[in-house]
């Protein structure tokens, strides 16, 4: 049996077309991905693997295809993006912490006053995923006060607290210095392994290779190849991906 | 030369009521710049339709006039076509039409300077256009905004000393009417730079404390 049947979809993307200006990012891509599914993004800078994660919570805006995510088409006009995007946690690349506001204030601005949920029990959920990445003790430092690494574990923290059906990583490791890569990779598996659906854009090889179910490889706002991690990685069926597999091996 | 002590004794009843008619029309008039400020500024960064220009056109009236011809204005001027408003009336409408400007121009560098990917980052837990500004970018603007806020602040309150021009017994005014009865020049302005610094020198020191209270969870010390 294999994953395709095992699971229910859960997001369906079917001809979905992105352009900038007239200029072509995204054609006809066509993905769907299912409960408890780690889908890995992988492709050369540029070739639109950022911005098709950011049409799945509508930060940008998509010219054809359409997104059906629970049931919901998310290319609807009237779809509500502010309870959408409360079941699709996003962490960004710069982690993008509020600045002014404690890791707790952080942690708990979605529950408390988007998700209007009672104080007691989001503090004593937000608290749980803290102490889960390590970083209870730091609750009411602010974002200066602590690393990158830190900083992204935060971030996660504040996208896991409102308990999203999906969870997509845009380049989440890619501005943290390569000893503080670690920590984040391992809180993200932490998550695949209890089965939270997750779409991850990276250029971490090996992390892709351990935690992905599929590896998607997008070459120039295209799907070039959709394959299992180990065919991928041993044995690319398209030239393409050969180059590119190439440039990460010295 | 010999000051005149009696004369600034028997007179300082006199400036302390100016003082505090002074401080109320300036409190009054800066609120209500601060809400204009903040109203224009967020319509000019969404560039809500049909709203923009106007506001860009009340923004150029209002820097490009000076107070007292905006007092005049509204005093002298609306009365003739059926609107008549009290002095006090006049003067806090004159200080907010002025300082809403300044303090419009103020919020937009410091909303400019949110970053765009904090904005999206508080998209993407759900918050609404409303609580994005409410929680995520006024904070943080505020913060950066903080010394030119203050600085206008205190510009307005200086500027009150104009609006004695229609007819309003504020310190400026009554300086010059204790000049003219009694021809203490040099006591009557001496109790008028004293009694502005008195106002002013708190609200600096008030100002420079404020700005460093809200600087330290974004920028540290």
């Amino acid at each position: 049996m294999t994953i395709e049947e095992k699971h229910q979809v859960l997001l369906q993307i079917n001809g979905l077309h992105k352009e900038y200006d007239g200029t072509t990012v995204l054609d006809d891509i066509n993905l769907s991905i299912h409960k408890g599914e780690v889908v890995v993004i992988l492709g050369p800078s540029g070739c639109g693997k950022s911005t098709l994660l950011r049409c799945m919570n509508g930060l940008e805006k998509i010219q054809g295809g359409e997104i059906v995510f629970s049931g919901k088409d998310l290319t609807d006009k009237n779809v509500d993006w502010q309870n959408t995007r409360q079941q699709i946690g996003m962490v960004f690349q710069n982690y993008d912490l509020f600045p002014h506001m404690t890791v707790m204030e952080n942690v708990l601005l979605g529950p408390v006053k988007v998700q209007k949920r009672d104080k007691a029990e989001s503090l004593e959920q937000a608290e749980q995923l803290l102490k889960r990445v390590g970083l209870f003790e730091r609750k009411d430092a602010y974002p200066r006060q602590l690393s990158g690494g830190q900083k992204q574990r935060i971030a996660i923290v504040r996208a896991l607290c409102m308990n999203p059906q999906i969870m997509l990583f845009d380049e989440v490791t890619a501005a943290l210095d390569p000893e503080m890569v670690r920590e984040v990779l391992d809180v993200m598996l932490g998550l695949a392994k209890q089965g939270m659906t997750m779409m991850i854009v990276t250029h971490e090889m090996g992390f892709a290779k351990a935690v992905a179910d599929r590896i998607i490889f997008i070459d120039a706002g295209k799907i070039c190849e959709i394959a299992t991690p180990d065919e991928f990685f041993s044995n690319p069926t398209t030239e393409r991906a050969k180059q590119f597999l190439n440039i990460f091996q010295y | 030369m010999e000051i005149n002590w009696a004369f600034i004794v028997s007179n300082l009843p006199l400036y302390e009521k100016a003082a505090w008619l002074t401080l109320k029309l300036s409190i009054l008039g800066i609120a209500l710049s601060l809400v204009i400020g903040m109203l224009c500024s967020v319509i000019l960064f969404y560039r809500t339709k049909g709203l923009v220009r106007l506001v860009q056109a009340y923004i150029e009236v209002s820097r490009n006039t000076p107070l007292l011809i905006q007092l005049f204005f509204l005093y002298y001027g609306l009365t003739k076509v059926g609107l008549t408003m009290s002095e006090n009336t006049c003067a806090i409408i004159g200080l907010a039409f002025l300082g809403g400007s300044y303090m419009a121009e103020a919020f937009r560098g410091g909303i400019e300077s949110v970053s765009k990917s904090q904005l999206e980052s508080g998209l993407s837990i759900g918050l609404s256009n409303f609580q994005l500004i409410r929680y995520v970018i006024l904070p943080q603007a505020f913060a950066v905004t903080l010394p030119s806020l203050g600085a206008n602040c205190i510009f307005l309150l200086k500027e009150t000393s104009i609006v004695g021009a229609i007819a309003i017994p504020e310190l400026m005014h009554i300086t010059q009417d204790l000049i003219g009865i009694y021809y203490q020049t040099f006591e009557a302005l001496l109790m008028l730079v004293v009694s502005y610094l008195v106002m002013l020198l708190p609200l600096s020191i008030a100002l420079t404390w404020l700005e460093r209270k809200v600087r330290y969870a974004q920028f540290g010390n």
